[in-house]
């Protein structure tokens, strides 16, 4: 599939893509010129016309959590490849997480990580910077260097880690206000939830003798920090929100007023702890699948906005990382390419959201928390050409080795689900045809 | 049968020809020539990436006295600090051409994901805290010879306690689902903190108050609790534990006439049991250590004798 | 199912073919084949083996002829040579049979008995058994019925009947210590 057409290639990037319809319903024509969108009856003879009868044309997705594994890890993933794998995904911007290495706690790793993107990257990278320094969680890192250089950074995390110190986590909440920055936190108690926790800790982990670790050990972090952030008044985000008593800790703080917005992966949408019998380290991930109930609950969080957003928590992994024992495996999932998919399966196909509320949650808000101008801004004249054609109704069985990735721990192998990217433009460059 | 990794794999009839068949090659261990030919020319590797002098040994002889080819690898060390993973560890030892891998892990779930790389016959020797077939199988020889000095070797209605650390036991979650299978009733005892989560949803009693459960008991299974169990705030203090739920001088007393006491060892005295009960006539804990190799080379005999696919 | 398999059909009771010995017959043969055992080994201490599963009950039927005939007690056990058989892996794995030794063999002269004597495979399995078990002075095989078809260099000293066959033909023994009616059936068809 070439990602250029021919008056791309001559300097010209005019399409013009008629007949979408657009998420509140009505139909409509793009046109994309100049890295914009353009007026459509200004559209030149020469431009490019997709026809989009029957598409959907959706704001390029922003993914607010993703690991691109570069630097350290080029053998799992690399900012070309993992930005690849998001265009297929329909997304148009990744926020990187900082657990690189060497990680992202200084300006200048920051700025590394943004000139890479630039001469390689599929769609806009963002470096997200560590909390404290070499996410030891003892000492802030350069927060304000980080906010002030070429990387912009506004979002900071651990994750991969907890900030478990009640004290560090202040100083972060009170410090990034300087700049409108957002503390990012991956809830996870360590007490609660040891080194040898690699699941849920319930029924299904009780019979397989796995080693778990309950949701409180999520909540209790979320219900100290969303008081922190109310204390500092200052914002908070919550990655990856896992269980019901992370949702009653949401709605609580959020009917108080506290800056705290949250997100859920597509993973948690789908999966429960029953994947688990067959000791398939795929399915191994922090926080770990739970069960039913809380994948109920997250999506009807999901749906009334307690959760604001999609993360996809994209983690890949080199084979030899995962095909170990369940317990010695590495923790993660691929996300970025099923992650509308899953989505549309879950919450949409299910009558719990619209096509308006899902680009909220996987365009529009993450780019606002995120603090990215030039992403979710919807499909208004003026615009950034960032779109994604959707065709809801195409679906495929999910092959693992079909993928833009260089990891391979998909966990919807040989499911059937939704295959409903057709193209992306990233800028008005498409970045992905199917 | 292909594998043998959980004590669920078997129905009680399966469970009945291991049995019998374990009685029939006990005989061996007394005879001057140790060696019966079924094995002859089979391959069989124990893989052990956790420490075990006594299943390794058990295992080590039945094979050797069902004559065939065994050799002890010990990948102990995980494989991750080698950077090798489990994959391809097993799999290079399984290339060598090897008919049987007799795998024990520290890591729950190993042995079963090990079959979905290799075609060898693979043995759960115990992975984690999930299961241990094979002892659970010598636990059930013995307590059958048990039963059958009583007039009566039907496991149906025979009160079963297992005391102990149940959340770490491999032990336990065996011999849960093969007393289950043979019909006995079991009854959990420990302290709520060493409960196993959803252990309501066992097929079991639970009970939380060790001398509330004894009287009643036909047999009476005490677990090893490890000390290094106080540091994860199991319990406080050694002596405390015991006085809640060791088998004491004073609670042997309480126990039924008939009933015995078994142990996988090896054992804390003084911590989980007393000299008097690990020693005592109703001690069945020696005639547990000596059945192993007859059922294990029973299991080996089950899964290598013959060829499952004619 | 039966572990000795000498081309008899194991189990299912049918009335094909004919009878070629009836009870009364083979409780003769029985009595005959006692006084020869004695008579050849009158100094020798015996015991006898009988290979699961018919071979069993022949053998305690021999020993009670014995008993009969010289007033001599001769210890009776069994020798299950499912282990020792050179064709278990062309099978899903056999249940192992008891094996009960009443004394011990060393020095003694064992007389295995067996009910039909077809290849010699499972005798000369039976013989690799006892050399485990022990060293008797001299192993003798009696036999209730010889077939033919021998595939190895094996031969009966006591014989109940020599009843030449067909490889295509089956023959089934039935006692009534293990079968509904004591008889020596032989019928067309390869019912192994």
């Amino acid at each position: 599939m070439s990602n250029q057409t021919s008056n791309e290639r001559n300097g010209v990037d005019h399409t013009l893509i008629t007949g979408v319809r657009l998420a509140d319903g009505t139909r409509a024509d793009l046109y994309l010129a100049g890295g914009l969108l353009a007026d459509p009856a200004g559209a030149t003879d020469d431009a490019v016309r997709v026809d989009g009868d029957g598409l959907l044309a959706l704001p390029g997705l922003v993914d607010l959590h993703t690991h691109l594994r570069q630097p350290g890890r080029e053998d799992a993933e690399t900012v070309a490849t993992g930005t690849e794998a998001a265009a297929r995904g329909g997304y148009t911007a990744v926020f990187a997480m900082a657990n690189t290495n060497p990680v992202t706690d200084t300006a200048e790793a920051a700025e590394h990580l943004v000139d890479i993107a630039a001469r390689e990257a599929h769609a806009q990278v963002q470096p997200i910077g560590a909390v404290s320094k070499g996410l030891h969680g003892e000492e802030l890192a350069e927060l304000g260097l980080m906010a002030r250089s070429r990387a912009a950074v506004k979002v900071f995390s651990d994750d991969g880690k907890c900030v478990d110190d009640a004290r560090l986590m202040r100083r972060a909440l009170e410090y990034v206000r300087a700049f409108d920055g957002v503390v990012a936190q991956h809830a996870q108690d360590p007490r609660l939830a040891g080194p040898d926790a690699c699941c849920h800790e319930g029924e299904v982990s009780g019979r397989l003798g796995l080693p778990g670790w309950p949701s409180v050990a999520e909540s209790s972090v979320v219900a100290r920090d969303v008081q922190l952030a109310r204390h500092t008044r200052s914002r908070l985000h919550v990655c990856h929100v896992s269980s019901a008593e992370t949702v009653e800790v949401l709605r609580w703080a959020k009917g108080l007023g506290v800056q705290v917005t949250a997100e859920v992966t597509p993973h948690h949408l789908l999966l429960t702890t029953d994947e688990l019998t067959g000791y398939d380290p795929t399915y191994k991930v922090n926080p770990p699948l739970r069960p039913a109930e809380d994948v109920h609950a997250v999506r009807e969080a999901l749906a009334d906005g307690t959760i604001d957003i999609v993360a996809t928590d994209h983690a890949p992994h080199a084979r030899h990382d995962k095909e170990h024992a369940f317990g010695e495996a590495a923790f993660g999932m691929l996300g970025l390419e099923t992650a509308l998919a899953v989505v549309i399966e879950t919450m949409v196909n299910n009558e719990l959201i619209d096509w308006s509320r899902l680009v909220s949650a996987m365009s529009t808000l993450p780019a606002r928390i995120g603090g990215l101008t030039r992403q979710g801004g919807g499909l208004t004249v003026g615009a950034p050409a960032n779109v994604v054609l959707v065709d809801p109704t195409r679906r495929r069985t999910v092959a693992r080795d079909d993928s833009r990735s260089l990891s391979r721990n998909n966990p919807y192998h040989g499911r059937d689900l939704p295959d409903p990217v057709v193209s992306t433009w990233w800028q008005g460059r498409r970045t992905y045809s199917a | 049968m292909r594998h043998l990794l959980s004590a669920a794999d078997l129905d009680r009839d399966e469970v009945t020809a291991i049995l019998d068949q374990a009685e029939e090659m006990s005989q061996v261990q007394s005879r001057p020539v140790k060696k019966l030919p079924a094995l002859r020319g089979r391959t069989v590797v124990n893989l052990f990436f956790e420490d075990s002098t006594r299943t390794r040994s058990s295992f080590e002889l039945a094979g050797k006295w069902l004559s065939a080819d065994v050799i002890n690898v010990s990948a102990k060390g995980s494989s991750v600090s080698k950077g090798e993973s489990l994959r391809d560890t097993v799999q290079t030892i399984a290339a060598m051409g090897v008919d049987a891998l007799v795998i024990r892990h520290h890591a729950s779930g190993a042995p079963l994901q090990t079959t979905q790389w290799i075609d060898a016959h693979v043995v759960n020797a115990g992975d984690g805290t999930h299961e241990h077939p094979t002892q659970s199988l010598l636990d059930a020889f013995t307590m059958r010879r048990h039963f059958r000095s009583l007039g009566d070797d039907s496991f149906v209605g025979k009160r079963v306690l297992i005391v102990g650390d149940i959340t770490h036991s491999r032990v336990a979650r065996s011999n849960v689902l093969l007393l289950q299978t043979l019909g006995a009733e079991v009854t959990l005892v420990a302290p709520p903190t060493l409960l196993p989560s959803g252990v309501g949803s066992w097929p079991v009693s639970v009970n939380t108050d060790f001398d509330a459960a004894l009287p009643t008991a036909d047999v009476v299974m005490m677990l090893r609790v490890q000390k290094e169990r106080m540091s994860g705030g199991y319990f406080p203090t050694p002596r405390e534990y015991t006085v809640g739920y060791g088998l004491t001088r004073d609670r042997l007393a309480t126990m039924p006439e008939h009933a015995v006491i078994c142990h996988p060892g090896p054992m804390n005295r003084g911590l989980e049991i007393s000299a008097d009960a690990a020693d005592g006539a109703a001690s069945r804990i020696l005639d547990q250590v000596a059945a192993g190799v007859a059922v294990r080379m029973s299991v080996l005999y089950q899964l290598l004798g013959g060829d499952e696919d004619k | 199912m039966d572990p000795t398999d000498h081309g008899v059909d194991p189990g299912t009771p049918g009335h094909e073919g004919r009878v070629v010995l009836n009870e009364a017959e083979i409780s003769r043969a029985v009595t005959r084949m006692a006084h020869q055992i004695l008579e050849a080994d009158h100094d020798a201490a015996l015991v006898l083996l009988g290979i699961p599963t018919r071979g069993v009950p022949l053998a305690h039927r021999l020993a009670t002829a014995m008993e009969q005939a010289d007033g001599r007690t001769v210890p009776v056990g069994a020798l299950d040579i499912t282990l020792y058989r050179d064709d278990l892996r062309e099978q899903p794995t056999r249940p192992v049979g008891r094996t009960v030794l009443p004394t011990g063999i060393d020095g003694a002269t064992v007389i295995l008995v067996d009910d039909v004597l077809y290849s010699g495979r499972t005798i000369r399995a039976a013989l690799d058994a006892l050399g485990d078990l022990g060293r008797p002075r001299a192993v003798r095989l009696a036999v209730l019925v010889d077939r033919g078809h021998r595939e190895l260099p094996i031969r009966a000293d006591h014989v109940g009947k020599n009843l030449p066959t067909s490889s295509t033909e089956t023959v089934r023994v039935r006692l009534a210590e293990t079968d509904d009616v004591t008889e020596v059936r032989i019928s067309k068809g390869d019912h192994a």
